[in-house]
């Protein structure tokens, strides 16, 4: 039965990384999922049982307040990173290989840094004491220094760093498969290049598009140092909460709890964007 | 509409000049076509028309109107690009129109006009299709109706039939041309093939290393070509090194041969080229002694269908006679044959 024996081939490709995913991502996210269900013992961190306190603890203010917060600072973060990245991108892509070689290098090499270094690098940019503002104090635009952080723009700031390489490297490739041609079209047929470039290049990298702003989002929702570093409290996000209440508070069925409530409130947000974007795409079809 | 002037037009990349001092007019609802191999500056010269290049020297007219510094989107021009370039996110209808949109044209006129462009490509119906459900040709049509759309004053393709297939392209020449015949409109092809140029232009124009070698109607450039570049450029040729004798006679290769027209500015002993095209030389069996007649061997044939390709070696010199099947004479693989390069068909170049 050589059919039979054939179907059997891509099952035994398909399993390394099924069992990967498996070990790596199912079974500490089962675990978490069981511990969300725990209470919580003072002494032993938590003990075994089937109960919803933690989930009924979420329903207070404070916690849906941070997560609308975390949504927002995801959403906007992934916005402001479309929003700097595709141009940039895009001219990028117009420009000799050799530029765009070292560019891309550049770009790579930013992502070699962590979380950490980023985050304490810009408090400290952002200061009062060694900041920015005294070189603008010190050009005349500033009458006296100030300290930029913590605030909102601060952690955005700080976010945005982290985002922007990776917005750049997924537009990268769709973005220099475009054909050239496409937007000289648009200009024979009247449209000024920026015209063009809205009319032609935004919509036909569309996929794209949506794959970094979820990759984005995705991202944002779990990084928890910056806004620690490069906000006050109320610009904490969830993650930090959750690390909070693991580490500091000593309460994993807690943090286990916020963790699944935030996967979960995320994914959701995910599906309903696929899915719009699907409709749009069957709609236009 | 307009008459298409070009007065010095040049471009420099770096040190290199791709398009070099070209003057140039396309009377009014001609089409001309630019010929040549890749690299000769085609492609830059039929950019800069569109605007999508800016010349390094020259002016550019159309009609009364100079438009060297009009950006492409203000030029009134239609062009069809080698990749066609239709826009993949829009349906047949919304690329013939998108020009007519970015004008504020409204729905309904706009629909009126990619139907009738649909109509005149011969491809009715099909304004909602998408482009991936097309076929190449039918692409073809969508990208010279979009072209079209906006009744431009010059209509611009660049090689855009060389993606398809060699029966299809031949289809579209002759279709295209009568398009374009039945339009009016002055337009420029680019295209590297001659076949494709002879059978769309009213004008060739022969381009290499940037310059313009020859202007001409397809008939011209081929029976008089200007230089040894034109003549192996258009079809294939017999070119025999030689020098002026007196007159109107050449020595090639120890033979004297009498040409009918011999240009101005040769003195005798200058050395220049002969040009027969194969299909003019005329081949009998046996040695004949006449004007302009050559001895030789037959050292290969090969028979393509529509005639018979003889070639011929004469003491060293290599001719090729092209025959028709019905006056092929009766000569086989080695014999002796005469071969006549006649007086009207020897032309003579620098």
């Amino acid at each position: 039965m050589t059919t039979a024996r054939r179907s059997w081939a891509p099952i035994g490709l398909l399993s390394y990384p099924t069992l990967m995913l498996g070990v790596f991502f199912l079974i500490p996210f089962g675990i978490m999922f069981a511990t969300s269900f725990f209470e919580r013992d003072p002494i032993a961190f938590y003990r075994p049982a089937f109960v919803f306190d933690q989930y009924a603890r979420l329903a207070t203010s404070l916690f849906i307040d941070h997560l609308l917060f975390s949504l927002y600072l995801a959403v906007f973060v992934s916005v402001i990173s479309i929003g700097l990245a595709f141009p940039f991108t895009y001219l990028l892509t117009r420009m000799r290989l050799r530029t765009q070689t070292l560019w891309l290098v550049f770009v790579l090499s930013v992502l070699s840094l962590s979380e950490v270094i980023v985050g304490f690098s810009w408090s400290m940019l952002l200061s009062r004491t060694a900041g920015l503002s005294n070189v603008l104090v010190w050009l005349g635009i500033l009458e006296e220094a100030v300290a930029w952080a913590p605030s909102f723009g601060a952690v955005v700031v700080g976010y945005l760093y982290l985002t922007l390489p990776y917005t750049v490297l997924i537009l990268y490739p769709p973005l220099s498969r475009i054909d050239p041609e496409l937007t000289e079209a648009a200009r024979t047929l009247g449209a000024s290049p920026l015209r063009a470039f809205f009319n032609v290049v935004i919509p036909s990298t569309r996929t794209p598009i949506i794959a970094s702003m979820i990759l984005v989002f995705v991202f944002t929702l779990g990084v928890f140092l910056i806004p620690n570093l490069l906000g006050r409290p109320r610009h904490w996000t969830l993650s930090v909460l959750i690390t909070d209440q693991a580490v500091y508070q000593s309460n994993p069925p807690f943090a286990a709890a916020l963790a699944v409530f935030l996967l979960a409130t995320s994914a959701a947000l995910i599906l309903i964007t696929l899915w719009l974007s699907r409709r749009k795409r069957v709609a236009t079809t | 509409m307009a008459v298409l002037n070009l007065a010095g037009v040049s471009k420099d990349f770096g040190a290199t000049k791709a398009v070099d001092d070209v003057d140039l007019e396309v009377p009014e609802g001609q089409l001309a076509c630019f010929l040549g191999p890749s690299g000769c500056g085609k492609t830059t010269l039929l950019r800069m028309i569109a605007g999508l290049e800016e010349p390094s020297a020259g002016t550019i007219r159309f009609g009364e109107k100079d438009v060297t510094q009009q950006p492409a989107h203000r030029r009134g021009i239609g062009m069809v690009f080698q990749s066609l370039a239709l826009f993949p996110h829009l349906d047949v209808g919304e690329n013939i129109a998108y020009g007519l949109r970015i004008r504020g044209t409204p729905k309904q006129e706009r629909d009126n006009r990619a139907r009738e462009l649909l109509g005149l490509v011969q491809m009715p119906g099909v304004e909602r299709r998408h482009i991936p459900q097309l076929s190449g040709g039918q692409r073809q049509r969508v990208a010279i109706a979009r072209a079209l759309a906006l009744d431009p004053q010059v209509f611009l393709l660049d090689e855009p039939l060389s993606a398809l297939d060699a029966k299809l392209r031949e289809e579209m020449q002759v279709e295209l041309r009568m398009l374009q015949q039945r339009v009016g409109i002055t337009s420029i092809l680019v295209t590297h093939d001659q076949r494709e140029a002879m059978t769309m232009a009213d004008m060739v124009v022969v381009m290499k290393d940037g310059q313009v070698q020859q202007v001409g109607t397809p008939l011209e450039i081929y029976r008089r070509p200007a230089n040894v570049f034109v003549a192996e450029f258009i079809g294939s040729s017999n070119l025999l090194k030689g020098e002026i004798v007196a007159g109107d006679r050449v020595q090639v290769h120890g033979h004297t041969l009498r040409v009918e027209s011999m240009p101005h500015g040769f003195a005798s002993g200058a050395e220049i080229t002969v040009s027969v095209r194969p299909e003019e030389v005329g081949l009998c069996s046996g040695e004949e002694t006449r004007e302009n007649g050559l001895q030789g061997t037959i050292t290969f044939i090969r028979d393509v269908g529509q005639n018979v390709e003889y070639r011929i070696d004469c003491s060293g010199l290599e001719i090729t006679s092209n025959v028709p099947p019905r006056d092929k004479p009766d000569v086989q693989l080695g014999d002796r044959v005469t071969v006549e390069l006649p007086a009207d068909a020897c032309v003579v170049l620098a």
